[in-house]
């Protein structure tokens, strides 16, 4: 047998290093990650990461699912911003087909994606609370995601791993509780954020441990691929909603925040004020929709838009594109496509190839938290151990995603 | 329009600069995609990287085609984000020695893709610092996103592509 695994042996009985395994399931990393490091007292001397412990061959068992099965697979990758998941493959797919998305389906699910992106911030910003040692923020702001799941419940009927939409749009129309929900939530929200930025932004011990860890120049981060709100941390202004729009994002307006020093406290800055801008948005996009015609929610595609269960039991037609789609027969060009979305933590992409079959030939899915990740060893190298602690959870790496 | 005279600028300059070695061209959705063989890999993406502003590697990954004489494509998706324009590089190379030269030495964030890359499709980068498995566990034996592994039991009836008319 092969062990390829990272082992340490004492052989040197004058070192004067401990081996530390952090992980894989060690309650200050918030999901399975293992890290081997070699500790000089608490600074790091080196460490190798683990990775792959809840990897469940996503990749390989799309190749053998049609497309409409494939969105629950996105839920798991970020289950923290499921819809942002579903819908970036449901717009993969819609790209494939050449699917043209009625405009006020556009601004619903801008306004899904954009609570989903608040409730994925709500969980790092707080998580960088929590393990700087600031319980009561965690728990003034958390309340906030449960408000945000509801809205989903009341939109699709499920919380965590949504399922949310379908290719060609919604699979029903949000009803007036959903709206409801929406407007006490955006009336709610900004001032529990306000709240828990007078918390932590000018709090002088937050500070202390935030600013100037884990300091990353643009160069670097580029070198690296990073990003989402690390790269706008250290100062570059990329964001997929803006340089390549998608869902109509170009009628919105909205500000990009971008750091300076791309450490610790930068990244929370940025959150934070992603999570305004998420506000602004959501708002705008309410507005936009009383101009749109009412009850639209799907694309007029009956051939890819997969028909309610009424019509496919009283409607020759709906019984077809039913059976047709359900089996993977819908026939979509053979192409390949890339599409990418700005999910809570980068630039999710998906890279589809069709070849005319029941199923995907090949779907690679470009998975932030995996790329983003990668450099979280290298660049602990020489930090304190409980600083690597609120790196890695300012850098937000979701299990699901890191290893699909 | 805009995209196609970009793409078009793009491409006459790798054409110039490697010729014949710029083969498979096509555009789909705006992408402009091209084949190119392994041993100006490297070449390619520091020319694109260095010269045409293709500052940023979005991802690479890989393709199997059982059966072709080059039956394995390492794809990789670079991106000018000063343009905003995103371009993809496939490299075509034989499934009995899959090896290409690591891309490593040009961005390192390449190192974690390209390791996920060989774990599972067995692609081998030369070079590469570290070239392990890296979601798989150690001893798995094969690189399991290759077509001839099956995901269910093979034995199984019931999800035949031949029982629904392909």
């Amino acid at each position: 047998m092969n062990h390829n695994h990272p082992v340490f042996t004492d052989n040197d009985p004058q070192s004067e290093l401990v081996t530390l395994n952090l992980g894989p399931t060690h309650p200050a990393t918030h999901g399975v990650f293992q890290n081997v490091l070699q500790l000089d007292g608490e600074r790091i001397v080196s460490g190798v990461s683990t990775i792959g412990y809840i990897h469940r061959a996503f990749e390989k068992i799309a190749e053998h699912r049609p497309f409409y099965q494939i969105t629950p697979l996105t839920d798991r990758l970020n289950y923290c911003s499921s819809p942002i998941n579903n819908m970036g493959w449901h717009m993969t797919v819609e790209k494939l087909l050449n699917i043209q998305m009625p405009k006020r389906v556009d601004y619903l699910r801008v306004i899904i994606m954009e609570l989903s992106r608040i409730a994925d911030h709500i969980i790092c910003n707080t998580i960088i609370g929590q393990d700087t040692g600031a319980t009561t923020t965690f728990l003034y702001l958390f309340q906030f995601r449960e408000h945000i799941y509801e809205i989903f419940e009341e939109v699709c009927g499920a919380r965590l791993t949504t399922n949310i939409g379908r290719i060609g749009g919604f699979e029903r129309d949000f009803n007036d509780i959903a709206f409801a929900k929406i407007d006490k939530f955006l009336k709610e929200f900004p001032k529990a954020l306000k709240e828990f930025e007078n918390l932590l932004t000018r709090n002088r011990i937050f500070i202390d441990r935030t600013a100037g860890v884990a300091e990353v120049t643009k160069e670097t981060a580029l070198e690296y691929s990073w990003t989402g709100p690390l790269l706008r941390a250290t100062g570059v202004d990329y964001d997929v909603r803006v340089s390549d729009p998608y869902s109509s994002y170009q009628d919105f307006d909205f500000e990009v925040p971008v750091g300076t020093s791309g450490d610790i406290y930068d990244r929370y800055l940025v959150r934070n004020e992603e999570m305004w801008q998420s506000v602004r948005i959501i708002e705008q996009a309410l507005v936009k929709l009383k101009t749109e015609p009412k009850g639209i929610f799907h694309a007029d595609v009956p051939e890819f838009y997969l028909p309610p269960k009424q019509e496919v039991y009283n409607n020759m037609e709906a019984l077809i594109y039913h059976f047709k789609i359900v089996m993977g027969e819908i026939d979509a060009p053979k192409a390949e496509v890339y599409h990418a979305v700005e999910g809570g933590n980068g630039e999710l992409g998906f890279y589809l190839i069709n070849d005319g079959g029941r199923t995907p030939y090949r779907l690679h899915f470009r998975r932030p938290s995996f790329i983003n990740y990668q450099m979280f060893a290298p660049m602990s190298e020489g930090m304190l151990l409980s600083d690597a602690i609120i790196n890695m959870s300012s850098m937000n790496i979701i299990a699901g995603e890191l290893d699909a | 329009m805009e995209e196609t005279t970009l793409n078009n600028n793009i491409l006459a300059k790798l054409s110039d600069k490697f010729g014949e070695k710029v083969t498979g061209v096509s555009e789909p959705y705006g992408l402009l995609t091209f084949a190119t063989t392994k041993d100006v890999i490297i070449n390619v993406l520091s020319f694109l990287k260095n010269d045409l502003s293709f500052n940023f590697l979005t991802d690479i990954t890989a393709v199997h085609y059982p059966g072709k004489d080059h039956g394995i494509a390492v794809v990789y998706h670079l991106h000018n984000m000063v343009e905003k324009v995103r371009i993809r590089i496939k490299v075509f190379i034989s499934e009995q020695n899959p090896t290409i030269p690591t891309a490593t030495t040009v961005w390192k964030g390449a190192n974690w893709m390209e390791r996920e890359t060989y774990d599972f499709f067995g692609v081998k980068f030369e070079g590469h610092p570290d070239l392990r498995r890296i979601l798989n566990m150690d001893d798995l034996g094969v690189h399991p996103m290759l077509k001839q592994y099956p995901l269910e039991d093979p034995n199984r009836v019931d999800k035949k592509d031949e029982f629904f008319g392909r």
